[in-house]
């Protein structure tokens, strides 16, 4: 399955990945104004940067063959897709006990308190098309290749 | 080939679905003496608060039994197992064979030597039937004793607790949550609790309960006495394992395993938290009764019985739980048990505090309260037994990030290499 | 303390119902002209570090920021303009030389821009570039006297020759005033178009020996980096007497710039600064040229054409006959235009002459020396689109050589701060939290688009002259008309006047 990969060389450690993830996953998802001045609370980004300069990247979820988020989760609410292979959060299920971040060793998994508690992480954008991150890196640092390597 | 699991729960499903990887045809029966569809325990707590109902503690959806092609018998148990013949004898005196069994009937709750503890008020907290009986007498203006300031214990103390009911906590050790926090870390815990109003007899336990009236009265080893309208007995878990004392499956504190989850018996498993295995941290064989463990256990087990071989790594304690807003993380070993472990810390404060165990320059052990984000990668080298000297001021940090971990393991973890 | 005069240049404006405090301009600029504020959850900006890169402006999610000309007048006057008064202020501040960067600026005449191309209309159709074949091919260096032939064979011995798919090649920038990320665009624009890029001063880099096949290299009066790998790496050797942007005087990258990579490309110490003498202390005569260009193709054995670059400056056509003479296989000329990484503002702004000039007369010279032939003429300095190409090999280049226009391409916004070392576009930079943000896989694409468009262009107004071979246009001035010139520059340039 195609996986999201951070190139460290072309990271300019700009946080645009972060604002999309976050817009994306807001209200308005297609609006990035709006998004940021109108929801209540901005929803957690489900790609984080990290930075020691010069050195910098973007980490999100593995989508891990064998996923230790989904064998931690206590409700069950951490599941793979199917058509995807993608590892997703059912928020309604999740209770947000933070399991599964003391289970990832990627760091992957994030809380997210904005509307309840339950935890966020990348879910690929499926119900966007491409992953909003990978189409917003202004330096192409951020790629999708397939076969997982 | 009959595949046969007794037990319903994390390390029965874990091996379903791991059986179902490797052969979707061969039949598949769960045999649960509980008479519920696969169902979270650890969500018991939330039940009693009222945030979930029977429905929504589904740990796999409706359909799932069907999709997996598995037949079930609930609210049926499993008395003995006879080795020599392939068969279970059911309570109801039916005759089940099975090629392949996996035992995963988990834990029962361990009963303390306490004078009069059985009897009407006097309650357990480990399943369903425990959580549905419990909310019934949990109403506001009543009082509770729980015995047992462990992870269940204090999970039902707060639970009473937000149901309005006045709460008093014993436990033996001089501190709760004895088996996964140090002292700092329980200090403020309790100190945290006991804002809220839950009471704590430390150092202490239980010896009597006493009928009063419609009361009970708690009489505890130190002399005092706490008068209660109900008990709940939450001293902990031991491997429910009954059904093989008959059988030459050898056992230890739990089932004794090997590192295909294969008992002493050939064509018999046991995973969950009636197996005792290998604990990479401790270095012997334990009964690790954690969810995340149970189900990895389940999954190994299914695989080497569905004749895939696959091999379990050993495991060791993780823990994420919250009290009121207080949220914390714990793995491994969190108080050093001699000189050869050394300790590292944070200054704690009131509501945040950070430590690691370090051997021989490897991370054993790590606390996070109220430092929860990214807490995993701590776990990550836990898991790999890296050297982390150099590591030590970022890892008791707020602000841990791959981007600390020296480049070939920080490479590795953005590829998605596995980490086992 | 005493009182600064410098007011800012520019005017960051922050449109507020469009920001959404996402602090993406903060972590970009490398002048800190924007900050945010935790206490009052506001961001603000220092107008006075802004140099007006855009940095900001085209990272921002929301096209929230815009720059504008700082709007701080003094009383009108036609002499005392703001920035010859701001000048003053500045060097009485600091008593040093005003240094700038890219070429020079001022309103003098743009020759290119009074020089109108043919077309055809009724005898001699136009040619469609989409249904024939076009030859843009170029080859540059020596061509013989005349070409002898026995039994249908070439006999006549070819000098050697740099073989271009078109007559665009990456002018001479070195590494260390732009970053290797900058200088590996190029390589890779190059080898993907069939075209050339030129080391300039700074050595040829380890990572790019690969592209030695799309590589000149150069041989200034410092001779950084100069060893028998590198003169044999490339396709050609230039020597380097002189730079449209700064005739006369050497190049410069300070010490900061001078870092380990650099060091080493160009073989002198870590953090010393780099300074090309003016001369090359070997040539202080055309025979000391003439020594040197054989001394190079006596040590590449006779194998790779030698260029010698020089400035357009006054008396250029009598310059470039004598080189030509001294054993010259190609003399690239670089106008006033020319841009840099640094240099002195005046220098910059005062001294050279335009390139469409220098062109037409020495094109002319060396045609009336009948010496034409044993040179190649690449010119450079400000060649800003394929119109300027056209009317550069109409006037008698053979190629040209863009720099401004390729750094461009690769992201530059014009700002001339390249000599601070802080360009946010990560060209002229040597900071690795700057260099990083020039792709250079992007970088080779957008550099390789540029040729590919222009190309094209070519062949369109080829086509429109009923031209099908670059080779037709080359020297033939009486495709260009010129308008709105005297008729000294008319006379200069060798063209007749529009309507005539």
């Amino acid at each position: 399955m195609k996986k999201i990969y951070a190139q460290e060389k072309y990271c300019i450690g700009c946080r645009l990945c972060e604002v999309y993830c976050s817009a994306v996953h807001s209200e308005y998802p297609n609006d990035l104004v709006k998004a940021f001045n109108r929801s209540k609370i901005v929803p957690t980004p489900r790609v984080k940067v990290e930075e020691d300069r010069p050195l910098s990247f973007a980490m999100q979820c593995r989508h891990c063959d064998e996923p230790h988020c989904l064998k931690a989760c206590i409700t069950g609410a951490m599941y793979r897709d199917e058509e995807s292979g993608a590892i997703l959060n059912d928020a309604e299920r999740c209770v947000g006990c933070w399991t599964c971040i003391v289970a990832c060793p990627y760091g992957g998994i994030f809380r997210d308190e904005s509307k309840s508690k339950v935890v966020a992480k990348c879910d690929y954008c499926l119900d966007q098309g491409d992953p909003a991150c990978v189409k917003n890196c202004p330096n192409g640092a951020l790629i999708i290749e397939e076969g997982g390597e | 080939m009959q595949y046969v699991i007794v037990g319903n729960s994390a390390a029965a499903i874990g091996a379903v679905e791991s059986i179902r990887n490797y052969d979707t045809e061969n039949p598949i029966l769960v045999i649960s003496d509980e008479p519920y569809h696969t169902y979270s325990r650890p969500l018991i707590s939330y039940y009693l608060t009222g945030l979930r109902d029977e429905e929504s503690m589904m740990y796999r959806p409706k359909d799932f039994y069907d999709k997996y092609k598995v037949e079930t018998m609930l609210g049926r148990r499993v008395e003995a197992v006879v080795t020599e013949k392939k068969q279970l004898k059911l309570d109801n005196q039916e005759v089940i064979s099975y090629d392949k069994l996996l035992i995963a009937t988990g834990g029962k709750p361990f009963l303390p030597p306490i004078e009069g503890a059985t009897g009407p008020d006097i309650y357990n907290f480990i399943k369903l039937d425990d959580a549905k009986d419990l909310k019934e007498v949990a109403q506001p203006g009543k009082s509770a004793v729980v015995i047992g300031g462990g992870l269940i214990g204090l999970k039902v103390a707060e639970g009473l607790l937000k149901n309005e009911v006045a709460v008093t906590v014993v436990d033996l050790a001089p501190q709760l949550l004895n088996s996964i926090l140090d002292a700092t870390g329980a200090d403020i815990v309790r100190k945290c609790l006991e804002k809220q109003g839950m009471e704590f007899h430390l150092g202490t336990t239980a010896k009597t309960i006493q009928n009063f009236g419609e009361r009970k009265i708690v009489g505890l080893a130190d002399g005092k006495e706490v008068a209660t309208d109900f008990v709940v007995v939450a001293v902990g878990v031991v491997p429910n394992k009954h059904l093989v004392e008959d059988t030459d499956i050898k056992v230890n504190r739990g089932i004794v395993t090997d590192e295909s989850m294969g008992t002493s018996v050939e064509g018999i498993f046991a995973a969950g938290d009636v197996a005792e295995n290998h604990d990479i941290l401790f270095g012997q064989n334990r009964v690790i009764p954690i969810l995340p463990n149970a189900y990895e256990q389940g999954q190994v087990a299914g695989a080497n019985m569905a004749g895939q071989k696959s091999v379990y790594p050993g495991g060791f304690a993780k823990n994420a739980i919250g009290f009121f807003g207080l949220s914390m993380v714990t793995a491994g070993i969190t108080t050093a048990p001699d000189e050869t472990f050394q300790e590292y810390s944070s200054q704690p404060a009131e509501d945040r505090y950070l430590k690691v165990v370090i051997k021989e320059g490897k991370l054993v052990g790590f606390v996070r309260i109220n430092a929860v984000d990214r807490s995993g990668i701590l776990t990550g080298l836990l898991m790999q037994q890296k050297d982390v000297t150099d590591l030590i001021p970022q890892l008791i940090s707020e602000e841990i990030g791959l981007i600390n971990l020296p480049q070939d393991l920080r490479k590795a973890r953005l590829k998605g290499d596995a980490v086992q | 303390m005493t009182l600064s005069m410098n007011t800012p240049e520019f005017l960051v404006e922050r449109d507020l119902d469009r920001c959404i405090k996402c602090q993406v301009c903060v972590g970009q600029c490398a002048n800190e002209v924007h900050k945010y504020d935790k206490e009052t959850d506001s961001l603000s900006c220092d107008d006075l570090a802004c140099v007006g890169c855009h940095r900001c402006v085209t990272l921002c999610p929301t096209h929230a920021l815009t720059i504008k000309k700082f709007p701080l007048e003094f009383r009108e006057n036609a002499n005392w303009t703001a920035n010859t008064i701001n000048a003053i202020y500045k060097q009485a501040e600091s008593g040093g030389i005003l240094l700038t960067g890219m070429g020079n600026d001022k309103p003098y005449p743009i020759y290119w821009d009074h020089l109108l191309l043919n077309a055809s209309q009724v005898t001699n159709p136009s040619i469609d570039p989409l249904r024939e074949p076009m030859e843009v091919k170029t080859y540059l260096g020596r061509k013989p006297d005349k070409l002898d032939f026995s039994d249908g064979e070439l006999v006549t011995e070819i000098a050697p020759q740099v073989e271009l798919e078109l007559p665009i090649m990456f002018s001479a920038m070195s590494f260390g005033s732009i970053s290797l990320n900058a200088v590996k665009s190029l390589a890779a624009a190059a080898k993907e178009v069939g075209t050339m890029f030129n080391t300039g001063e700074g050595g040829l880099h380890q990572d790019l020996y690969s592209y030695g096949d799309n590589a000149i290299v150069q041989v200034a009066s410092g001779r950084f980096g100069v060893h028998p790998q590198y003169l044999d790496a490339g396709t050609a050797i230039e020597i380097k007497i002189g730079q449209g942007a700064k005739p006369g005087i050497g190049g410069h990258l300070p010490g900061e710039k001078v870092g380990k990579e650099v060091s080493e490309t160009r073989m002198i110490p870590e953090g010393s600064d780099a300074l090309s003498p003016a001369p090359h202390h070997d040539i202080y005569s055309i025979e000391d040229l003439r020594q040197l260009i054989y001394s190079l193709k006596e040590a590449t054995r006779y194998k790779k054409p030698v260029a010698v670059k020089i400035a357009a400056v006054h008396n250029v056509a009598a310059i470039a006959s004598g080189i030509a003479r001294a054993g010259a296989d190609i003399i690239t000329i670089d106008g006033f235009r020319g841009g840099t990484g640094a240099t002195p503002l005046r220098t910059r702004d005062n001294v050279g002459i335009p390139i469409e000039l220098a062109l037409a007369a020495v094109d002319s010279r060396l045609r009336n020396e009948s010496i034409r032939h044993q040179v190649s003429l690449v010119v450079a300095g400000s060649v800003r689109n394929s119109a300027d190409i056209m009317k550069a090999i109409a006037l008698g280049a053979d190629a040209v050589y863009i720099g401004s226009s390729a750094l461009l391409a690769l992201g530059c916004h014009m700002c001339q701060k390249c000599y601070t070392g802080k360009c946010n576009w990560g060209i002229a930079t040597q900071d690795p939290n700057l260099v990083k943000r020039l792709n250079p896989e992007i970088g080779a694409q957008r550099a390789a688009n540029l040729l590919r468009a222009w190309k094209h262009e070519i062949k369109e107004m080829l086509g429109g002259m009923g031209i099908n071979a670059i080779e037709s246009l080359r020297g033939n001035r009486l495709m260009l008309r010129g308008v709105g010139l005297s008729d000294r520059d008319l006379e200069i340039l060798g063209v007749k006047a529009a309507g005539e």
